[in-house]
């Protein structure tokens, strides 16, 4: 039946949410197949050690145990995926599935076993000899740098892989004449993602067709499928990927990993299904981190604060191999050092550096926190040295407001921005002028608890992407297109198949909203298939805020395909021109007499029985399309966050967060605040609590759920979210410009400034992250000379 | 090898497991109950929560024959039949789940903690929650998605 009613915009409750709330969910580990073994890795304990043997003889000896593999027991044909080399001259270290020479950080993999078991294979991989010679490991990006710092990879002869570099302007005699200029130095720690699922993969393969199915809990299947071809040879066209509910990835499972590639070569050796699931411990180890820079930020401006350039010198720690996307993590950051300001000059350089640590990647923001938080706090800086108001420096360098597709200091072609409005919408929300008040209050009072107010109007760049401009302008290896299918079933039911692959967004709910809409339809009455190569043969999967930017629009020009046939059927079926009909109200309408009307399912079920069709219309109803934007697209907003900081003890309480994101159109509210909320909490994780800590000797000493500090329920406040500010973007004809980021790019340098903020009047300018009790305190005790105690 | 009998979801089961069996694997991979997740090995994370006599416990914290006699219960018996449990309603209606990974343990945590204190405040429930861990939500609509529920549960009691 067709329908008026109109999805897009409202808060549609979610398709996903019946079988994940009663259990019904499947994820990897919920997976079984006859005949299945399961595999463990061993992990080298050191973070730097030459490998002199692996003997797996012990090992075999395990009851249970079926088969062990050290690295030279196989051949590949070619390493794991690197698909983005940023410069020509970038050095990578091709990574292969088990390293053989060297371990190159504390979890690199050096064999398997596979057991009849978990338990087994878990003993197994316990007794397997391998014979070490450890060598002095690196960990810090800027000791890997220096000279005589242990080599990674010893054919380099160097740590450093690439340096990227952007220059617009005239960058040195802005800064040498500019009367103010501003530096500041920050260290954004490691993080480590921590999806609350941990990695699982099942492989079944098929010895008389030589297909083999590969369930995986992964956000890219079809990448995954591609590289798995490259790294063990198996023809693409005998691979199967699925990626069934996933539980969390936040970048950590946009990675081709090297127990997806060995779970299908030994399945392969032994013609048997292979499973393998990662232990939480593990996952501290083997899944790849995010952030960990070393950041030189400058402003140069003039006495009033009004900004002339920007420079930025980043040395980011890529860890022991450059992964899936690697490279171009911290570049995703690097045209947005200047965030949402103006400005004549314009320089950043990246380094890339290789240290003995676990491989970083993309984790939610990738590269866009990093230049976010060094602009924000660098804005603070400006502030202070000038004498404006936080919020007085940000509004008098904003590019003013603008509809079309503007050129941004940083290179950019902006689609759409106006950045006053957020900034205005998120003031009024945060009352923050009585904040103010009660801030100063307790100043004069030298309370021992202080206030302090943080901003951050942040600007970024997702909806990875045009593949023309990630192609040929970045050097991305691939495409940033994505697909999607619409097929109508004769009863009036429709499926859409989707390449992209939402694990937790909520994207079957909005796929099916807008298809609903698009075909005058219930949405219920719509499907969302995805995650299956054998499925959705085609795309680019869900990262980089990518599934509602790019991943809808496909759906809607295939939506409009449907009905360019469906038409052509109705308008046959009612004895007309086609030009008497019209797409009105859902449905197909003859001009003038409303009444008069073919729906989707009609002539769907028309189109199946093909009895009376139109010359040259094919039987069927369905339409494919492939969508590749134009450009990235734009979402930017104002945050804004107060503290409470107890002088004696460091201690920081985010009392008020305030979140305004202008994300273009709407597509479900509920679903978008839901993702500003949640990311907003994982950056205030990442501003106050979280951080990987290697130990000198390269240990990972935060290597489980009680040593790394996950905020839990109590640690963390309400997020007051406002969606008012709705500017389209011009990259998408539905205005969508993306929201899974915004909040982990936006929130960690607000929780900063207002820490530094609050303590201002007692000298601190500068809190290194996360801003622990500890750190506070110190930065307290520092400014006041060595001493502790009162304000 | 222990023979292990318990009653799950107002069912006698019983499986033989290897003595270093824990609860939850014994639940998922003998049960074949795989509503129950698993997502750390230090119980911190509270996905494998489950009532044990009522009562909410993580099930990777004991072996599976300390439950031996005891009465179990899991996600997967919190629906009646097409009908959510208030709770797991209320966790829809509120948008409190994203991926859906912690949830099954969020909703036995919260059964467990509503029967103790029926009508919680916002802070309450947070303390109540401190052993589950969501990276999706941020846990606000967790904790309004709970509050939601009291107030349903207390509502239709009265």
């Amino acid at each position: 039946m067709a329908t008026t009613e109109k999805y897009v915009g409202q808060p549609v409750l979610r398709k996903e949410d019946p079988e994940l709330l009663t259990g019904r969910g499947r994820y990897t580990d919920d997976l079984s197949v006859t005949g299945m073994l399961w595999m463990s890795v061993v992990r080298s304990p050191f973070a730097h050690a030459r490998i002199k043997g692996v003997d797996v003889s012990k090992a075999l000896e395990v009851p249970g145990v079926v088969a062990a593999f050290a690295g030279g027991d196989f051949e590949w044909a070619g390493p794991l995926l690197m698909a983005w080399p940023v410069t020509d001259d970038l050095k990578n270290a091709p990574h292969m599935p088990l390293t053989t020479d060297k371990a190159r950080y504390q979890g690199d993999g050096v064999a398997v076993v596979v057991a009849e078991s978990r338990g087994a294979a878990m003993d197994g991989a316990e007794v397997v000899d391998v014979d070490y010679d450890a060598l002095p490991a690196v960990t810090d990006v800027e000791v890997a740098t220096e000279h005589g710092a242990p080599i990674v990879h010893d054919d380099f002869g160097t740590n450093e892989s690439y340096t990227w570099s952007l220059t617009n302007g005239k960058v040195d005699e802005v800064f040498a004449n500019a009367p103010v200029v501003v530096r500041e130095r920050y260290r954004i720690q490691r993080q480590v993602p921590n999806a609350i699922e941990p990695r699982a993969i099942l492989v079944e393969p098929n010895a008389a067709s030589g297909h083999f199915t590969m369930w995986s809990s992964t956000q890219i299947p079809h990448v995954l499928r591609t590289a798995m071809a490259l790294a063990t040879g198996i023809p693409e066209s005998k691979l199967r990927i699925v990626a069934p509910r996933v539980g969390g990835g936040f970048g950590s499972k946009l990675q081709v990993y090297p127990e997806e590639a060995l779970a299908l070569a030994v399945a392969k050796k032994l013609g048997r299904p292979i499973k393998w699931v990662e232990t939480r411990s593990e996952n501290y180890l083997a899944t790849h981190h995010g952030r960990d820079q070393l950041q030189e930020m400058e402003i140069a401006a003039d006495e009033d604060g009004k900004i002339l350039g920007y420079r930025a010198n980043i040395l980011a720690n890529m860890g022991a191999y450059l992964r899936i996307i690697a490279p171009g993590t911290p570049v995703l950051g690097g045209f947005l050092y200047c965030g949402a300001y103006m400005g004549e000059a314009y320089h950043v350089s990246i380094t890339g550096v290789y240290t003995n640590t676990t491989p970083v990647d993309a984790y939610r923001g990738a590269g866009r926190p990093e230049s976010t938080q060094a602009i924000e706090r660098a804005m603070d800086a400006l502030a202070r040295r000038v004498g404006k108001d936080v919020v007085e420096i940000r509004r008098m360098n904003f590019m003013p407001p603008f509809t079309e597709a503007t050129q941004s200091i940083g290179g950019l072609m902006i689609d759409s921005g106006n950045y006053p409005a957020t900034l205005d919408a998120a003031l009024e929300m945060f009352d923050y002028e009585q904040l103010r008040k009660e801030q100063q209050a307790r100043r004069d009072a030298g309370d021992v608890r202080q206030i302090g107010i943080g901003f951050s109007t942040y600007l970024e760049n997702c909806g990875w992407g045009p593949s023309k401009v990630i192609g040929n302008v970045l050097q991305y290896a691939g495409g940033g297109w994505e697909a999607a299918t619409v097929r109508c079933h004769p009863t009036g039911k429709v499926v859409v198949i989707t390449g992209a692959t939402p694990h937790g967004q909520g994207g079957e709910t909005v796929y099916a909203q807008v298809a609903a809409d698009e075909l005058g339809l219930k949405v219920e009455d719509v499907e969302v298939l995805f995650g299956d190569t054998d499925i959705s043969p085609n795309g680019w999967d869900t990262y980089g805020s990518r599934g509602a930017a790019v991943g809808t629009p496909a759906i809607a020009q295939a939506a409009a395909r449907v009905r360019e046939k469906a038409r052509k059927i109705a308008a046959h079926d009612l004895e007309v021109p086609e030009n008497e009909v019209e797409w009105k109200d859902g449905a197909f309408r003859l001009r003038g007499a409303p009444d008069v009307a073919r729906t989707i399912p009609e002539t769907a079920f028309a189109a199946w029985r093909a009895h009376n069709l139109p010359s040259g219309v094919e039987p069927g109803l369905e339409g494919s399309a492939f969508f590749d934007p134009e450009n990235l697209v734009f979402p930017f907003g104002a945050h804004i966050c107060a503290v409470e900081v107890d002088t004696e003890t460091g201690k920081v309480d985010v009392l008020k967060y305030v979140a305004v994101d202008d994300i273009g159109t709407v597509l479900n509210p509920m679903l978008a605040e839901g993702q500003v909320v949640g990311g907003v909490v994982q950056g205030i994780a990442e501003a106050l609590f979280e951080e990987a800590v290697y130990d000198d000797g390269g240990n990972l000493v935060s290597s489980t759920m009680t040593t790394y500090a996950i905020p839990g329920a109590p640690d963390v406040p309400t997020i007051d979210v406002g969606m008012g500010s709705v500017t389209p973007s011009t990259t998408n004809e539905l205005g969508i410009k993306g929201v899974g980021e915004t909040g982990t790019i936006a929130s960690p340098p607000a929780v900063l400034n207002a820490v530094v903020d609050a303590l201002t009047p007692l000298g601190v300018t500068q809190i290194d992250r996360p801003a622990t009790s500890e750190r506070v305190w110190r930065a307290i005790r520092d400014a006041r000379g060595g001493k502790g105690g009162r304000a | 090898m222990t023979n292990v009998s318990v009653t799950v979801n107002g069912q006698s089961r019983e499986a033989d497991v290897e003595d270093r069996t824990l609860l939850v694997y014994y639940l998922r991979e003998n049960l074949g109950l795989t509503g129950t997740n698993v997502g750390c090995d230090t119980s911190t994370c509270g996905s494998c929560t489950v009532l044990l006599d009522g009562e909410s416990v993580k099930s990777c914290t004991l072996l599976a024959a300390q439950a031996e006699g005891r009465e179990i219960t899991t996600i997967e018996a919190m629906a009646d039949g097409d009908t959510m449990h208030p709770i797991q309603d209320a966790f829809r209606r509120n948008h409190g789940l994203q991926c859906g990974y912690c949830t099954p343990g969020m909703v036995m945590a919260a059964a467990s903690y509503l029967k103790e204190n029926p009508s919680p405040t916002e802070e309450e429930v947070r303390e109540a929650l401190e052993g589950n861990l969501c990276r999706c939500t941020g846990y606000q609509n967790i904790v309004k998605s709970i509050l939601d529920a009291a107030g349903q549960m207390s509502g239709a009691s009265a």
